[in-house]
């Protein structure tokens, strides 16, 4: 009874609680930039900033701790729309988004405009097809609605199957952001940081379900969006005068624009590889520009974590009204991506390229040391490995530059071989001399000399660095924004503090996504359906944790493709569950035989066409090369590099084929579309597999139609209470 | 009676579906086809293909949403199928 009027108390003073939180968050901004005038070091700063973040989610998440299976699984029902709208905000953006998002502006220009529009457009298609309706059947997750429409188990099962393809990988990558974000500000080790963030996901999410992951969601939205703008607002007074970065960026464009042209006059573009920052088309063709944008469109639409944000709302309205203020709050951080990347592009080409190799700017060698810069393919990091690699051959015995790869292979030192061979020859010989005259010189020490005669060997003798010579990180681009600005290491460490918020808020999210979808449609829909509430709850919660335990163990061994397994769960779940959620809602004759056909022939194609273009691209041309968009040349290419390849010698099988299926990636696909939109196949296979397999069949039943014209409608209960259907449908 | 009530309510509604779809389609495809012949027009220093894809296309989707939840109440209201406020 206490906890029921706190509750309510809580619920109505909302606004309340959430401004004394924000107040209080700024008033500790405050204090750590006090903290920091009075000389307090900056590692001390960075562990104030994330523990005490990570302090305040814990504290919600255990407040908010439940023995109800509703608030559990939907807390409660009870989540207005606008802090339903600002959870799903922290909900979608992840730890990429957050720190990676303005860096691929930056790198792409125009082309990556994609992923903004992608990523935001997708909220119509999520309101005006889907959300409300599934809502109104009152579902506890995604695959408990394709159970009851469809009837039987099996479409059940299909979904939970796409929904574990597309949420694994998803999950893997946050825990993996959270890793990297703590291990780079605190400079904890990237594996102890892995297992910090999944206690900081676990106790959000284990004790509370749905209902703590809401709340600290909104609270980890705050944050995460302050720090978004509060350093491109100051970058924007400071440059135009105007806090307004959306609208002042125009400015910058234009200067970018003039900038690009003095680049290429100076002849500091010899190696073509600068692409005009508003030019359309030049990374992506215009048919893979618009695949990717509808791919993740119709992904966004379909992603589990995402349509189970809108079973929290009171009523079907405010699932519609919650759709739109997510979308709003996203808006805000997506809306203003363009300017951080045009901001940072145009200091890069003022005060970067083209200026002498000796005098670069403080934050290329911060950043060179994490090994997010390279200058000409040399970064500090790099230098310091060489160098480390250096000793030990010289130790080994090697007398001259040459020699050194021999004796570390011949000493079985794999990591040094490595660490030596990412050096180029030149590079090479520099360090072997600089190490000759002094065997305890440091990597800070050769890196004007290293990348000097890197330049040299990539032609460039002007002493100036060109536009090729400079390779950037996306991530740096939001990290290094206040630095750039010469702003206190305070908003450095908001920054960290918010990209650890964006990782975590969306772990949280696809986590409950998976281990619900485990508890409620394998465990007690199709394994125990006598279960007791509270054993319910119990194996929600152990799932929950084995699969946070999995994924932080998969994230700490540093899988190398995981970012592109991320871009691939939009087309997953576009393929596997768009088709079969939205006919089952707007088309009536869909059936049973229909979605389990459509499921596994969209799912089954997609995935089909991203593993077999990316892992077995040799097999896969050969078998459609009919149907290839390559050109002339390359397909000429392909030819010559199976030749070379047949004709190898035994000892360079190895090397020739390594350069004969990289290329056959290039020409392995179907009319040109590249891999990340392979749900361009999938989806039309899905809608084609479930009309065809309806039509084929019986029409739903009777009382089937009734039910979905219940869904149709707002007024009247759930069809489903408890995780049950109210009338059981023949 | 109630039946062709249920009929109205869907039509409306599929109506509405539909021209949300069609604005929706607009500004995520047919108008970034346009975008080199409207990168020649500069307002406020940005191009406005550019311009579209960044912040425009954006902005019409969130007030879309809001009018379209608004404009689907108002039809659930008007064949009583709206939920009690």
């Amino acid at each position: 009874m206490a906890q029921a009027q706190g509750e309510t108390g809580f619920l109505a003073n909302l606004g309340k609680v959430y401004a004394i939180y924000t107040g209080g968050f700024l008033a500790f901004v405050i204090f750590i930039a006090i903290l920091e005038q009075m000389g307090v070091p900056n590692r001390i700063l960075g562990y104030l900033f994330v523990g005490f973040t990570i302090l305040v989610y814990a504290a919600i998440g255990i407040l908010s701790r439940t023995a109800q299976v509703s608030e559990y699984y939907v807390a409660g029902r009870k989540v207005p729309a606008i802090y339903n709208g600002m959870a799903t905000g922290a909900d979608w953006m992840s730890g990429a988004s957050f720190v990676g998002m303005a860096g691929t502006l930056f790198a792409l220009g125009y082309d990556g405009l994609a992923f903004v529009l992608g990523w935001t457009g997708g909220y119509v298609l999520v309101s005006v097809l889907l959300a409300p309706y599934l809502r109104k059947f009152g579902a506890y997750t995604v695959p408990d609605f394709l159970g009851a429409r469809y009837g039987g188990n099996f479409a059940r099962f299909l979904g939970v199957l796409v929904l574990l393809a597309c949420s694994f990988t998803y999950v893997v990558a946050q825990i993996y952001a959270t890793g990297i974000i703590a291990s780079r500000f605190l400079g904890m080790s990237f594996e102890v940081a892995v297992y910090a963030g999944l206690l900081g996901i676990l106790v959000c999410s284990m004790l509370g379900g749905m209902r703590a992951v809401t709340w600290t969601q909104v609270a980890q939205y705050i944050v995460l969006i302050v720090a978004y703008l509060v350093p491109v607002v100051i970058l924007s007074t400071q440059k135009y005068g105007v806090p307004v970065p959306q609208l002042m960026y125009g400015q910058a464009l234009q200067d970018i624009a003039a900038r690009e042209q003095q680049i290429i006059e100076q002849g500091l573009n010899v190696a073509n590889t600068l692409k005009p920052h508003i030019q359309a088309f030049q990374t992506y063709n215009p048919l893979n520009y618009f695949a990717l944008i509808f791919c993740l469109m119709v992904g966004t639409a379909s992603l589990p974590h995402i349509l189970m944000r809108y079973f929290t709302t009171p009523s079907v309205r405010d699932a519609r009204k919650s759709v739109a203020w997510s979308l709003f709050f996203i808006f805000l951080l997506y809306f203003t991506a363009p300017s951080y990347a045009a901001f940072a592009k145009l200091e890069v080409y003022t005060n970067v390229i083209g200026q002498s190799l000796d005098a670069l700017p403080a934050w290329i060698s911060t950043y060179s040391q994490l090994g997010l810069v390279d200058i000409y393919g040399v970064s500090l990091t790099k230098l310091g490995a060489g160098l480390g690699a250096l000793k030990d051959a010289m130790a080994a015995g090697a007398t001259d530059a040459a020699g050194v790869a021999l004796v570390l292979s011949d000493a079985g030192k794999t990591a040094g071989l490595a660490a030596w061979s990412a050096l180029s020859g030149p590079v090479q010989g520099v360090v072997f001399e600089a190490f000759q005259a002094n065997n305890a010189v440091t990597a800070a020490e050769i890196f004007k000399p290293a990348i000097a005669a890197a330049a040299q060997a990539a032609g460039n003798a002007t002493g100036l660095l060109g536009h090729s010579g400079l390779a950037i990180n996306n991530d740096v681009i939001v990290l290094s924004t206040p630095e750039i600005a010469g702003m206190p290491y305070v908003i450095a460490g908001l920054v960290a503090a918010g990209g650890l918020a964006a990782a975590l808020s969306t772990a949280d999210g696809l986590l409950l996504a998976i281990a619900n979808a485990l508890s409620h449609d394998i465990y007690y829909k199709m394994i125990d359906t006598q279960a007791p509430t509270s054993r319910r709850l119990i194996v929600s919660r152990i799932l929950l944790v084995i699969v946070a335990v999995l994924a932080a163990y998969v994230a700490s061994t540093k899988p190398a493709d995981i970012l592109a397994m991320v871009a691939w769960a939009f087309s997953i779940a576009a393929a596997g569950l768009f088709p079969a959620l939205v006919l089952g809602v707007w088309w009536k004759r869909a059936n049973k035989t229909g979605a389990i056909v459509g499921i596994i022939a969209g799912f089954g194609i997609c995935l089909y066409y991203l593993v077999a273009t990316r892992y077995y691209a040799v097999s896969f041309y050969e078998m459609w090369s009919g149907l290839s968009g390559a050109n002339e040349a390359a397909i000429a290419k392909y030819a010559e590099l199976k030749g070379a390849w047949e004709g190898a010698a035994p000892e360079a099988k190895a090397a020739a084929w390594k350069a004969f299926d990289a290329h056959a990636q290039k020409v392995a696909n179907w009319f040109g579309v590249a891999n990340i939109s392979s749900a361009l196949f999938g989806i039309p296979a899905g809608v084609i597999g479930i009309v065809v397999g309806s039509l084929l069949t019986a029409a739903p039943s009777r009382a089937m139609q009734d039910f979905i014209d219940e869904i149709r409608r707002p007024k009247g209960k759930e069809l489903m209470e408890g995780g049950n259907l109210v009338n059981e449908i023949r | 009676m109630a039946s062709s009530n249920a009929e109205g309510h869907w039509s409306a509604t599929s109506r509405l579906m539909w021209t949300a779809l069609v604005i929706w389609a607009f500004f995520s495809f047919v108008i970034h086809f346009f975008v080199n012949s409207l990168n020649s027009i500069v307002v406020f220093g940005f191009p406005l293909g550019f311009w579209f894809a960044a912040q425009g296309s954006l902005i019409v989707f969130v007030v879309l949403l809001f009018w379209f939840a608004s404009a689907q109440d108002k039809i659930d209201r008007d064949h009583g199928f709206a939920e009690e406020d």
